[in-house]
């Protein structure tokens, strides 16, 4: 069976160019970058390398990024690490409701009595984005952090953070953007957001997973969060997995290197699923806008279908896309995302999510457009007649 | 009758959708299927909970996780259903409500009837699976002359569980596979161990999934709100007050324990609960009896309806068939008569109606007649 791969905002195959970079460090460059002798300095090196290329990608200087295990403990750093020093004063926090779960649970777990922080959560309109004179409204004194995503998972839109900088670094409030999918998929220059905290991750954009990076401009207040060790510039203790931050700063060089010839090519592709969905299914709505939006992003809504159904029937067919977000158990619990752009639960349980890569090709497209209306109108049936 | 499974060479590229649990039964009933040369798609269901979930109840994370390890030996796809909305209102919801009207639900018959066959069909025509397959300990026969599916009870006497199906109709059982129901539960578990599945040795599921300690009245009010709770006083059979009890939902009809009833000279049961005055009822073993009930939504799996008939029937899971004649009333109601008066007619459960190892059919009970 054909196997067409259309989830590449869940996660990117590594390129081998990755993987062969990566290799040295598994065994003969071994050492532990803290160790003061001849294998800590090689291993030491190679990692101020990959944090070169790192920064590079984003316009940061190597020395405010700091390597994590991961674009959800990236944000987990961002939120606490910005809180923590503030003590338990009555402080405010601004955010979106359509937000990484990363953000949001973070976020959410913090408006308890134990820390009673005022969460305030923007208004987004049917696209998903906000508005300045929202945020403007919503900045207090006492607000101590604004985290807003760039670009979102699941429905691609992105926000105008260039937009909303301004505002925010006027009344010297660190914002944070949560960059995790736009890396990699559209420029991204930290200085021309005027963001003071960006999360990233490596497994996004080609790279391996289990390491991811948080940009932290210099002046910005951020403490720990775990202890032990004063690795990172004392900001995130433990050894550094020299062998991911390698295959990191690879995947960072050759990004840089090719986001100009990839994506039109994305927007080519998504634009060729869009106009095959539409010809040939009716009922359906989109999620992504046509403006704005990541290139490589579909979310599409198939009325009357359950996109658990589809995306089974997809799975079976060799077609791998996504819906909604899974629970510990495996199964799939209906967008946030979507009910927060207007969407009732019928639509949010109906949508698929498309999202292509560099290893897309034509082909998989003129395929899933010839699979999809099979699939599209045996789920459809089937519910009717439940 | 039919080997439920056939063999390869024709079975070979048809799709099943197989339940699996988490548990040995289902998963030596999906690896026959494998083995038998059907192509199968393993699928459990997310009914209650959403993260946590106990160990030893049905949706624990780690029921899942052994049922995603048993597809990966097996080498099927595997998915999860999330069906937790639905089991809230459908099960959970309608379990509570039951209690509050004096009667005990059965919420592994709701869960059969109103969720997981329906919903697994649903999904089977949307894969374009052929048949449904589940670890029922129950079989299928199939009458060439009357062109009939027969629903059988399981080989294994102690663990059939015919009683739960008995609302399957021809259209269903024409689409269902239960590829253990042959087996004796012995039998399962040695051939669990010939494919060196990990649940083997998994011990048996055990109360209600939704409450794994078995406290049903804690549960119960942690959902009922204190005002909505039906209190009310205990009486005899001729109406006389003998104490007072803190709401209906603890009682099922021939409960003896928790009465807490002083100054009887024999043993007491509940014999009647009346959600509207809350008046509970009780009475010996003898005025527990009764000899007969009526049934309604009654199913007949054969799809005909007899005007009266001689059967066995079941009143709950766990009791040996007692001689009965079923009266069919109306098109979904019919009264059953005992040959023997018997105890502890429960409005809520389901009577079964039983030729032999057939199941004829069966209904749900709305009331003792005397």
């Amino acid at each position: 069976m054909q196997q067409i791969y259309l989830d590449h905002n869940a996660t990117t195959p590594i390129r081998p160019e990755v993987v062969e970079a990566m290799l040295p460090y598994f065994t003969g460059t071994f050492g532990n970058p803290s160790s003061l002798h001849w294998a800590g300095r090689q291993a030491k090196q190679a990692l101020e390398t990959a944090r070169d290329r790192v920064a590079a990608l984003i316009g940061a200087k190597s020395s405010e990024i700091l390597f994590t295990s991961g674009g959800t403990e990236s944000n987990n750093l961002a939120v606490h690490g910005v809180l923590k020093p503030r003590g338990a004063t009555s402080l405010r926090l601004v955010t979106t409701p359509i937000e990484h779960s990363s953000v949001l649970e973070t976020v959410k777990a913090l408006g308890t009595d134990v820390e009673p922080v005022d969460i305030v959560t923007l208004a987004v309109n049917g696209q998903g984005r906000v508005s300045l004179s929202d945020l403007e409204a919503a900045l207090t004194p006492d607000t101590v952090l604004v985290s807003v995503g760039l670009a979102n998972h699941e429905i691609g839109t992105l926000q105008p953070i260039r937009e909303l900088s301004p505002t925010i670094r006027e009344r010297a409030i660190p914002f944070h953007v949560d960059a995790v999918q736009a890396v990699g998929k559209i420029p991204v220059d930290v200085n021309q957001l005027g963001v003071d905290i960006l999360s990233l991750s490596a497994h996004k954009i080609y790279g391996p997973k289990g390491i991811g990076a948080l940009y932290v401009r210099q002046g910005t207040t951020l403490s720990a969060v775990f202890r032990g060790g004063p690795q990172e510039r004392e900001k995130r203790p433990g050894t550094e997995n020299v062998a991911a931050a390698v295959g990191f700063g690879c995947a960072a060089q050759l990004c840089a290197q090719d986001i100009e010839s990839t994506h039109p090519r994305l927007i080519h592709l998504i634009a060729r699923l869009w106009d095959g969905i539409q010809w040939h299914i009716p009922d359906v709505v989109r999620h992504t806008p046509t403006q704005a939006c990541l290139p490589n992003t579909l979310n599409v809504g198939f009325a009357g279908a359950s996109g658990e159904g589809l995306m089974m029937g997809l799975d079976l067919a060799g077609v791998a896309v996504s819906t909604g977000s899974a629970c510990a158990a495996g199964s799939v619990e209906p967008s946030h995302v979507l009910l927060a752009v207007g969407c009732d639960e019928a639509g949010a349980k109906s949508a698929i999510r498309f999202s292509a890569g560099r290893d897309t090709t034509e082909e998989d497209i003129e395929a899933v457009v010839r699979i999809l209306p099979g699939i599209v109108e045996r789920v459809r049936k089937a519910g009717r007649s439940g | 009758m039919t080997n439920p499974l056939h063999h390869y060479q024709e079975n070979h590229g048809t799709r099943v959708l197989a339940a699996l649990s988490g548990g040995v039964d289902s998963a030596v009933a999906t690896a026959l299927l494998v083995e038998a040369g059907y192509e199968v798609i393993a699928i459990s269901m997310l009914l209650a909970g959403s993260t946590g979930g106990h160990a030893g109840s049905c949706c624990s994370i780690d029921d899942f996780q052994d049922a995603r390890r048993v597809a990966e030996q097996l080498g099927i796809p595997y998915y999860v259903l999330n069906l937790k909305e639905a089991f809230q209102t459908r099960v959970i919801d309608v379990f509570t409500q039951e209690y509050q009207r004096g009667r005990t639900p059965n919420p592994c018959l709701l869960c059969n009837r109103d969720l997981k066959f329906d919903l697994l069909w649903q999904r089977a025509r949307e894969l374009d699976a052929a048949y449904v397959a589940t670890g029922h300990y129950a079989r299928i026969g199939w009458d060439e002359a009357t062109r009939t599916a027969h629903l059988l009870r399981g080989a294994d006497p102690y663990k059939d569980q015919s009683y739960f199906l008995f609302t399957l109709n021809q259209a269903q059982l024409k689409r269902t596979l239960f590829p253990v129901g042959h087996l004796t539960k012995e039998q399962v578990r040695a051939k669990a161990h010939t494919l060196d599945l990990r649940v083997a040795e998994k011990p048996e599921s055990q109360d209600i999934c939704f409450v794994p300690d078995g406290n049903y009245a804690r549960f119960l009010e942690q959902r009922i709100s204190s005002e909505r709770v039906i209190s009310g006083e205990f009486v005899d059979q001729t109406g006389r007050v003998l104490g007072s009890h803190a709401g209906i939902h603890r009682f099922t009809i021939g409960q003896r324990r928790g009465l807490r009833l002083g100054g009887l000279t024999q043993p007491h049961y509940v014999t009647h609960i009346d959600p509207a005055s809350g008046r509970v009822t009780v009475g010996t073993q003898e005025q527990l009896k009764r000899h007969g009930l009526r049934a309604t939504d009654v199913n007949w799996v054969s799809g005909q309806q007899p005007d009266t008939i001689q059967v066995a029937a079941k009143i709950r899971y766990r009791q040996d068939p007692i001689a009965a004649t079923v009266s069919t009333t109306t098109a979904t109601t019919a009264e059953v008569w005992f040959q023997e008066a018997s105890p502890a007619i429960t409005p809520g459960q389901a009577v079964v109606f039983y030729d032999g190892d057939r199941v004829l059919g069966g209904g749900w009970i709305a009331g003792s007649l005397p």
